[in-house]
């Protein structure tokens, strides 16, 4: 057989050995120890809290959508992005969640509720979503368009979905924590999406107010985060005793 | 022969094309638009419909037609070469490069369905590079100044610079390509120094690789230098040659520009795939003047061409230049 046939022969048997999946190794979520027990609600303590922005903002970008006129016909006007959402100095869409404090100790109802995130308009419908290792993520594609769904996790398995038609669904789920993973659509490339994936149920994203609540958390020193996409992360410790109820601030800062 | 070379010719010409396309795709960041393959988003690659050309998409699927339509070229350069061609070594050549351009379509999908693994995806654009170059050599060979010439070029030196020159050009391009797979084309945010240093302060690996491509660019504006001085002082009356050195040092003069805007643009796109389509073009013209140093190993391989021998001042047929 001519050397040419074998070279690439090889080349198409080792391009069919990396296509083929091997075997599961994506990270799992840490398993509660033998001992772990529900949390009382009886003594949980509760976490409220609002995340406030000093100074100027950035100003949005100007989304360019006319590379395909069905998302630009769906919007009248400027459509701005939603990186910096600031109304009298509080701050939404920032992810606030319990970093660190709660190890493997308490057992937690499993989540089945279905978290939605929709395609609307051209834009990620929430921006920034929290939900937990095992739930479902229901991506819906309300666009008479075609969109795929890019997650880009660093832990999680990557994945690529096409969605090329009105009315589209498609539903998945994380293995592991993790805090956050950037949605894209790669051929719109203006959409942008944060989801956060946590093995507990103690996390809020702040909405129009910057206001956030964290119910029924054990008593406990705990670490808080709170996350945005542009500004970072930032975090207090917190000590919670039984049937505990307290506010916290955290402040951003832009030049 | 002489229609076999012309459109060797036209296949090159689809291939700069083939490669602005692909580039276009890497520089908007649309390589994973289209997430299916070979089917696009479901559909036939050939049927699906242009009102669905849109964002990203409009790169990634003109990418894959055009490859398409470079891979039916191919077939036909490889089946014509075999009927027409009497060397032996350049039909085998059209062969090659049909297999080059089938692994190379194999490769852009795995990478697509892989999500683009930085290793995959410098692969596809290495070996893009190196199709173009089985292109560029098909069309130099079958030249009919290629076939009749008198009197071969013969300079050791020539042939050594050139080869090396040649074999960095390809380097660099690599180098190039794993900058560019890896996001790390900002790395190194200021041009020509370097954090506002000559070497850069602070090191990471996208640094480096960045850093790697502006040294590997000094290196080879140095050879093609040394390579069209060499030319130009030794071979001013050879036509063949300072063509191609000239052209060599004009395209080098516009990949460092369009290098350095690639920067300051922050990387807009089609600066970056200008930069990216004139490296191939600096690799073709330096493996034609390469081809041509060695053109004289070749003379036993040429099969005699009996009406052009009974005299030296009629070897060459007229308008046929060497």
């Amino acid at each position: 057989m001519p050397r040419i046939y074998r070279a690439v022969g090889c080349v198409l048997l080792l391009a069919a050995a990396v296509a083929c999946d091997g075997p599961d190794n994506t990270p799992k979520a840490p398993a509660p120890a033998p001992d772990a027990k529900k949390v009382d609600a009886g003594t949980a303590a509760t976490l409220r809290g609002k995340v406030v922005l000093e100074g100027t903002p950035p100003a949005n970008a100007v989304l360019k959508m006319a590379s395909d006129p069905a998302c630009s016909a769906a919007h009248t006007g400027d459509v701005l992005a939603e990186t910096f959402v600031v109304n009298n100095g509080a701050l939404q869409n920032v992810f606030v969640y319990i970093r660190d404090g709660l190890g493997n100790k308490h057992l937690y109802d499993a989540a089945t509720e279905i978290v939605k995130l929709d395609q609307k308009g051209c834009r990620y419908t929430p921006h920034v979503v929290g939900l937990r290792v095992a739930q479902p993520l229901e991506v819906s594609n309300s666009d008479s368009t075609l969109h795929n769904v890019h997650a880009l996790p660093d832990t999680n398995r990557e994945f690529n979905t096409a969605q090329p038609i009105q009315g589209f669904k498609n539903t998945v789920t994380f293995t592991a924590p993790e805090v956050m993973i950037p949605f894209k659509c790669d051929v719109h490339n203006w959409m942008s999406a944060y989801v956060g994936v946590l093995d507990h149920p103690y996390f809020a994203v702040t909405g129009g107010g910057g206001t956030f609540e964290l119910r029924t958390i054990p008593p406990g020193t705990y670490t808080i985060e709170a996350w945005h996409e542009k500004l970072g992360r930032q975090e207090q410790s917190v000590t919670l005793g039984e049937k505990d109820s307290k506010d916290i601030t955290f402040t951003f800062k832009v030049q | 022969v002489t229609w076999l070379h012309r459109y060797a010719k036209f296949v090159v010409a689809c291939t700069v094309l083939l490669i602005t396309a692909g580039g276009m795709v890497t520089s908007t960041d649309s390589g994973l638009s289209v997430p299916d393959w070979p089917t696009t988003y479901g559909w036939n690659m050939f049927t699906f419909p242009f009102s669905k050309w849109v964002g990203g998409i409009r790169y990634e699927h003109s990418h894959r037609l055009i490859a398409s339509a470079v891979g039916f070229l191919t077939i036909v350069l490889a089946i014509w070469t075999w009927r027409v061609e009497p060397r032996r070594w350049v039909r085998r050549l059209g062969f090659l490069a049909l297999g080059a351009v089938i692994v190379q379509g194999i490769l852009g999908g795995i990478t697509v369905l892989l999500l683009l693994p930085p290793a995959v995806s410098i692969g596809h654009a290495g070996l893009a590079q190196l199709f173009f170059c089985l292109t560029v050599t098909i069309a130099a060979v079958t030249a009919p100044g290629w076939r009749y010439a008198v009197h071969p070029v013969e300079d050791a030196t020539l042939r050594k610079v050139a080869v090396v020159t040649t074999a960095l050009i390809y380097t660099q391009i690599l180098i190039g390509a794993t900058m560019r797979h890896n996001d790390a084309g900002l790395a190194i945010p200021d041009f020509p120094l370097a954090f506002g240093h000559v070497i850069p302060p602070a090191w990471n690996a996208k640094v480096a690789i960045h850093f790697a491509h502006r040294v590997g660019a000094l290196v080879v504006t140095v050879l093609i230098l040394a390579t069209a001085g060499h030319v130009f002082y030794h071979h001013r009356r050879r036509q063949e040659l300072t063509r191609p050195a000239f052209f060599l040092v004009m395209l080098l003069s516009m990949q460092v520009t369009l290098g350095a805007f690639v920067v300051w643009s922050t990387m807009d796109p089609v600066i970056n795939t200008a930069h990216v389509v004139n490296g191939a073009l600096v690799l073709g013209t330096s493996l034609l003047l390469t081809l041509r140093s060695f053109r004289s190993g070749f003379e036993r391989l040429v099969q005699p061409i009996h009406q052009f021998t009974a005299s030296p001042d009629r070897q060459i047929p007229r308008g046929v230049r060497t």
